[in-house]
């Protein structure tokens, strides 16, 4: 099912089957060139595979935007042990709602990019980790396995090529640094969340202590045109050192919130006014967010001349990330957009390090009696601090996802910070943004 | 302990879809589909989870209290959890929340009376872009004004 | 040997072997990189962030617990940006950490204080409110208090790794998480305070020492634990001449850290309200208090009458009194009593052992071996139960070197989790014990260990080396029989003879035993057991520290003088009852199960008691015996015992200092009757230890020695 309108500047590949009727089932999939790419891969070699895999420039679409075909080969094949396929289905950045609508509406694009992955590294067994609070994904993923294994597509020789591989969904429980890669793997042996020393990685040690590909759903998805139609066609969509598409999420205040695929370097004045319709109600942009609540925002004067892509991010000092756009309109409290935010990553601590579970509590407590009009002049420069304490220094990168948006807040929009002291009342306490439809 | 027909064969299938050796991660998959079907996780679950995949209680204990979606206690029939994070909070999903607090008299992992609804105020749910969203159970709602709120607790609370 | 990486550290250069952590190799170099989680010996965590340091060409701090050395490394610790991480991270800790300092008994020994003091800030920012939770008791011994818990996961990693126990663990998440129990609210673990120890702040603390001093009010005194055989050293914590805790502060023994409940807190045997503390003398039938001159008189008077008459005597030993005690008490009886019946209750049999290894040299472990070697087998015992020190090196040996562990027992063995292969043998006694604290019962054979054995041979012939550890399922012949079937394996093979109390070898390698004199020099001569001589009229009887009479046997002996702590059994049938100093309260030495000599060093005095020793020496200068036996001062008779017992020749600084020294008994055959009847283990449990066990009220109060009854 398809949640919003698709917009006509999409550039349709990972999406190419939504909107079809039936587009999850293995009919409509095989009718429309599904499991060709596989087919293919299937008589190349490993390293052609990963070969095309790197000139397509896919990078990781999860949010690290680490470069996939190197990734894949830092797996040693020869090893002795198991090799798996893990696709990390954990989508809990706020912002993203992207890998949702690829699982309901193209299941078996997934499942054909794990089974390619495998090929790559004679991998012959997966786990589609997904979100607890996404069980009914979780059951249209089992049906589309049950029913690739019924035609042959899944199990033993897999279509006469001699390849064997099993999948398998596995449920998370409601953790949002499970989305963290080693994190995700201690969940899959049924441990806490809690990331690993690093190194050794995934590549080398990963699912059981074994080597492992792990990759976000998207990036999964995006293999199978690429193996079908060639890397450097993929490439192509994007700009040079990052190809394709990307699934973009705009949320907040657009006239169309929805998921949109779009070329990488899409510019984003045109994303916003032409694929989101523009700000609602008629109003200006205070703050941007490229991808999830853990990259710094960008003010409206920054997005001069930016594009959607990780270079054009990076020079602004943010990230492209996982594709959650947030748009926050002139009317919108960034003190009480600041402590949302930090409420969720001090929630979402795994407590394993002293800067993070100890700095995100902390800064918490800061900002809920900072909006709540009792905050001090000195608060301001604390958080910033604060969040600077933490930054570099935690176990895994949470930390620094939950100190880099802070510092930006705090030092992009100070005299928001300012004028909520002295206990005066939030100037957007009243801004009511509700939907009415 | 006895369970559904069907969940001991969702638990057969867990235990052998693992490399042998590993059925502990079976652990929080059979953790939260008997917590479906029997509401919450019980002490006499602990222990029977705990000796069919043959680790400790505590163990048991220490995963499933990490986990926010696992409780060892009983919510309502109908659990309805309410985005306020970031992009459903930018479409006021913090008003609607209070709202729903109101409306039911409850708060933050309060039941009703009757034990048919409760409430959680919960983390990005990935539905941002068509917010403010909430799920009850695992069945999702998108664009919730506090009039579809309304609508959709008055029909909850009347559902057997 | 590989060659040795060089890097540079603050300017220095360092060289290490590869695979070292860079903290480790800071240290040789005397820089001290702090840490709270990393702990030696147990698996990295990477937890508090203190070791951050910066290392030319990484883009980030690295954590030095978790960066192996490489070559042309450049690691700086001294700069302002691992100044300010330091700093930052203490702040971030202390913004939950209560300010418990005036009432927190870590208070003064607190790696927390110390850290804020060496890096900290002076000033807290911090004006929310602090995360509180009451303080919980997880057993009558253990104390935890989650707002002082900096979550270094020390203690879980103590409890699972090092002890095998796994009774410790972390729930819920992020800055709420904390350390929970195994069973509900509360411990079943074997409460041996591991976990209290290794806890750098004072969130798990001792039930039994709460707020009772200040730690720099107290006097430390590292002695060796009067309980089982394994010698471990523990540090008594006194003040105005009380024992007020034991703990493992001092690391210098063999144990390294480790110690069991019973060396930790069952040292409260000592001041328990019946310990004797005044001589009684049996006047009209009733035992009465004396003085100490008169208690003497009533003895040598007893004992000269005895000899002018031509009449039997009987001495009877202990199994915790010391070498030195033991030593002069056999040439007392032999010398001036002019008797050979002498004995003690065998728990284990060495003389057999040290009869079979006849010929061969280095075939007597030591309690390094155990960590060292790179198999172990061990047969009857659950190690855990009665030699945790022993399984503690095994299981360390596990952990750290991959060794292998073949058990073989009639019931289940803690050793059984990781052993390579265990064996059942002989008929296990239903039901088996859930909770994991009870001696294995069953019945099995000799002949039912040697089946198994042969099962095994293939396996153990493909060891490149072995220790065997035995307990009183071998004794006699069957013990040749064992060592012949090492020596058919065609590898090195080391032994160790179980016995069980903290100076039941010395007892043997000092010839408190009918047949053997000093250093297994056969005595040619014969001599009544112990059990012939409670049922024998003898004359007189006399008895150091044994309780021969628990079972209630009826008194035969005609004059009975008796040397204890309490008022056994045997002391209250007594015509003269001398009050003893326990091992905490003399100095002298001991031999541990290995043959390990270690000094006791004294802690604390209790009035009206003297040591076994000094009592001995009165009773002869009251005979006008002293000069024939020579001082009664532990150093002048250890000196002869070095001199003249076989295998303790050894160094004397190593004991002076407080070090071990491996004793090495005959090698050569003992040619005395062998007496496999005579030898029966207690096979005490972590919550029970003979005369002393019954008076600890720690052993008796933790649930665990209810459930292992």
């Amino acid at each position: 099912m398809l949640y919003n309108e698709p917009s006509p500047l999409e550039t349709k590949v990972l999406t190419r089957r939504f909107g079809l009727p039936n587009s999850a089932t293995l009919k409509t999939y095989l009718d429309t060139e599904g499991y060709q790419g596989f087919l293919k891969a299937a008589k190349m070699t490993p390293e052609q595979i990963i070969d095309e895999v790197k000139v397509s420039n896919l990078r990781g679409r999860g949010g690290a935007g680490f470069p996939t075909g190197m990734k894949w080969s830092f797996v040693p094949r020869t090893s002795p042990k198991p090799k798996y396929i893990v696709v990390n289905g954990d989508e809990s950045e706020p912002g993203t709602c992207k890998d949702r609508v690829l699982i309901e509406n193209d299941p078996h694009q997934l499942i054909e990019g794990v089974l390619i992955a495998a090929l790559s590294v004679d991998a012959h067994k997966g786990y589609v980790y997904i979100r607890g609070e996404y069980r009914y994904l979780i059951d249209i993923m089992d049906v589309a396995i049950a029913d690739a294994y019924a035609a042959g597509w899944l199990g033993k020789n897999i279509q006469g090529t001699g390849f064997d591989f099993d999948l398998y969904t596995h449920t998370g429980a409601g953790a949002y640094e499970c989305g963290e890669e080693s994190a995700l793997l201690e969940s899959l042996e049924g441990k806490r969340g809690v990331p690993r020393i690093r190194p050794p990685f995934p590549a080398v040690s990963g699912a059981f202590q074994s080597p492992t590909i792990l990759n976000n759903v998207e990036t999964f998805c995006a293999v199978p045109s690429i193996i079908r139609d060639g890397g450097a066609a993929f490439a192509a969509l994007g700009i040079p050192k990052a190809g394709g598409t990307k699934m973009t999420c705009l949320t907040g205040h657009v006239n169309k919130p929805g998921v949109y695929e779009l070329r990488l370097g899409f510019p984003v004045k045109q994303m916003i006014e032409e694929v989101g319709g523009g700000i609602r109600n008629g109003k200006k942009l205070k703050a941007f967010v490229p991808g999830g609540s853990s990259c710094p925002v960008l003010t409206a004067a920054e997005l001069e001349g930016a594009t959607m892509d990780y270079d054009s991010m990076a020079q602004r000092k943010t990230m492209l990330g996982s594709g959650g756009v947030i748009i926050m309109d002139e009317d919108t409290c960034m003190v009480k957009a600041a402590l949302r935010i930090m409420k969720f990553y001090a929630h979402e601590s795994c407590g394993w390090c002293i800067p993070c579970r100890e700095g995100t509590t902390w800064l918490r407590k800061i900002l809920d009696r900072f909006h709540a009009g009792q905050g001090v002049r000195s608060d301001i420069t604390l958080i910033g601090d604060l969040a600077k304490n933490m930054l570099g220094r935690t176990f895994c990168p949470l930390g620094d996802a939950a100190a880099m948006p802070t510092i930006s807040i705090v030092e992009k929009f100070r005299q928001e910070f300012e004028d909520h002291l002295d206990g005066k009342p939030c100037p957007y306490e009243h801004a009511e943004h509700m939907v009415t439809v | 302990m006895t369970f559904s027909p069907e969940l001991e064969a969702r638990f057969e299938k867990f235990l052998t879809s693992y490399p042998p050796g590993r059925q502990r991660s079976a652990l929080i998959p059979m953790l939260l589909y008997a917590q479906d079907e029997l509401g919450y996780i019980s002490d006499e679950l602990i222990e029977e989870i705990a000796k069919r995949i043959g680790i400790t209680t505590l163990t048991v204990n220490e995963v499933l209290s990490y986990y926010s979606m696992l409780h060892k206690k009983p919510l309502g029939k109908y659990h309805v959890q309410v985005c306020t994070n970031i992009s459903c909070l930018l479409m006021d999903g913090d008003k609607l929340w209070d709202h729903a607090c109101k409306k039911l008299g409850i708060g933050h992992k309060g039941v009703t009376e009757d034990g048919q609804i409760s409430l959680e105020e919960v983390e990005c749910m990935g539905a941002c872009s068509w917010a403010p969203a909430i799920q009850v159970n695992y069945d999702f709602h998108h664009k919730v004004t506090p009039e579809k709120l309304d609508q959709l607790l008055d029909t909850l609370r009347k559902k057997q | 040997m590989a060659d040795l990486v060089k890097l540079t550290i603050d300017g220095r250069e360092v060289q290490a072997p590869p695979g070292t952590l860079v903290i480790d190799a800071a240290k040789t170099a005397g820089i001290e990189i702090p840490a709270f989680c990393y702990y030696e010996g147990f698996s990295l965590a990477a937890a508090c962030r203190m070791c951050l340091v910066e290392v030319e060409k990484m883009p980030k701090m690295m954590t030095a617990c978790t960066l192996p050395v490489a070559e042309g490394m450049v690691v700086k610790t001294d700069t302002p940006a691992v100044a300010a991480a330091r700093k930052g991270t203490l702040e971030f800790l202390l913004t939950n950490h209560p300010l418990d300092c005036p009432v927190c008994d870590k208070g003064g020994e607190c790696e927390l204080q110390d850290m804020v003091f060496r890096y900290g800030a002076g000033e807290s920012r911090y004006l929310e409110t602090k995360i509180h939770t009451p303080e919980k008791q997880y057993s009558p011994v253990v104390f935890f208090d989650a707002p002082r818990c900096i979550l270094c996961f020390r203690c879980i990693r103590a409890c699972n790794e090092g002890m095998g126990v796994g009774a410790l663990g972390v729930v819920f998440r992020g800055a709420v998480s904390e350390i929970a129990p195994n069973v509900g609210d509360h411990l079943e673990c074997d409460e041996c305070g591991a976990c209290i120890d290794i806890c750098p702040v004072g969130a798990l603390t001792s039930g039994t020492y709460r707020y009772k001093t200040r730690p720099w009010e107290m006097t430390h005194v590292g002695t060796i634990c009067t309980h089982c055989g394994d010698g471990c050293k523990t540090t008594l914590g006194t003040r105005n001449d009380r024992i007020i805790r034991g703990n493992n502060r001092d690391h210098s023994g063999i144990n390294g850290e480790f110690l069991c409940v019973k060396g930790r807190y069952a040292f409260d045997f000592y001041d328990h309200g019946d310990r004797l503390q005044t001589p009684l003398a049996r006047v009209n039938g009733k035992l009465e208090e004396v003085s100490w001159s008169q208690a003497l008189e009533v003895v040598a008077k007893g004992f000269k009458k005895t000899l002018a008459g031509g009449g039997s005597f009987g001495v009877i030993g202990s199994n915790h009194t010391s070498n030195e005690e033991n030593f002069y008490l056999q040439k007392f009886a032999r010398e001036v009593l002019r008797t050979n019946h002498i004995d003690h209750h065998r728990t284990g049999d060495v003389v057999a052992l040290v009869d079979a290894l006849s010929g061969k040299t280095g075939t007597l472990a030591t309690v390094s071996d155990l960590y060292e070697r790179k198999a172990v087998l061990v047969l009857g015992a659950d190690l855990a139960l009665e030699h945790p020190l022993l399984s503690y090196q095994v299981r360390a040996n596990f952990r750290h070197h991959q060794a292998h562990v073949y058990a073989i027992s009639a019931g289940t063995v803690r050793e059984d989790k990781y052993a390579v292969a265990s064996v059942r043998v002989g008929t296990p006694a239903p039901p088996s014990d859930p909770s994991r604290f009870a001696h294995p019962q069953g019945e099995a054979t000799a002949a039912d260990y040697f089946g198994a054995l042969e099962q095994l041979r293939d396996r153990l012939k493909a060891e490149s080396e072995l220790v065997v550890l035995f307990d009183d399922s071998f004794k006699g012949g069957d013990v040749h029989k064992l060592v012949e079937f090492g020596e058919s394996l065609g590898i090195p093979v080391k032994y160790i003879a179980l016995v069980d109390y903290s100076n039941s070898r010395g007892a043997i390698d000092m010839g408190l035993t009918p047949e053997l004199l000093p250093g297994y020099k056969p005595s040619g001569q014969t001599g009544l057991t112990v059990d012939e001589m409670v049922a024998a009229d003898l004359a007189a009887l006399w008895v150091v520290g044994a309780n021969p009479y628990k079972s209630g046997a009826a008194r035969q002996a005609g004059f009975l003088v008796v040397q204890d702590m309490f008022l056994t059994e045997t002391a209250a049938l007594a015509d003269v009852v001398l009050p003893a100093a326990s091992a905490y309260e003399k100095n002298g030495t001991v031999t541990n199960v290995t043959g390990e000599v270690q000094r006791l060093k004294r802690a604390v005095n209790t009035m009206g008691a003297k040591p076994d020793l000094e009592i001995m020496g009165f009773i002869a200068r009251e005979m006008g015996a002293a000069a024939a036996l020579g001082p009664w001062l532990p150093d002048v008779v250890f000196e002869e015992i070095r001199k003249t017992v076989r295998g303790y020749e050894i160094p004397m600084p190593v004991i002076a200092t407080g070090g071990a020294a491996h004793t090495t008994p005959v090698n050569g055959r003992v040619p005395v009757e062998l007496r496999p009847d005579l030898v029966r283990s207690d096979h005490n449990g972590l919550f029970a230890s003979g005369t002393l066990g019954r008076y600890s009220r720690v052993l008796h109060k933790v649930v665990e020695s209810r459930l292992s009854r």
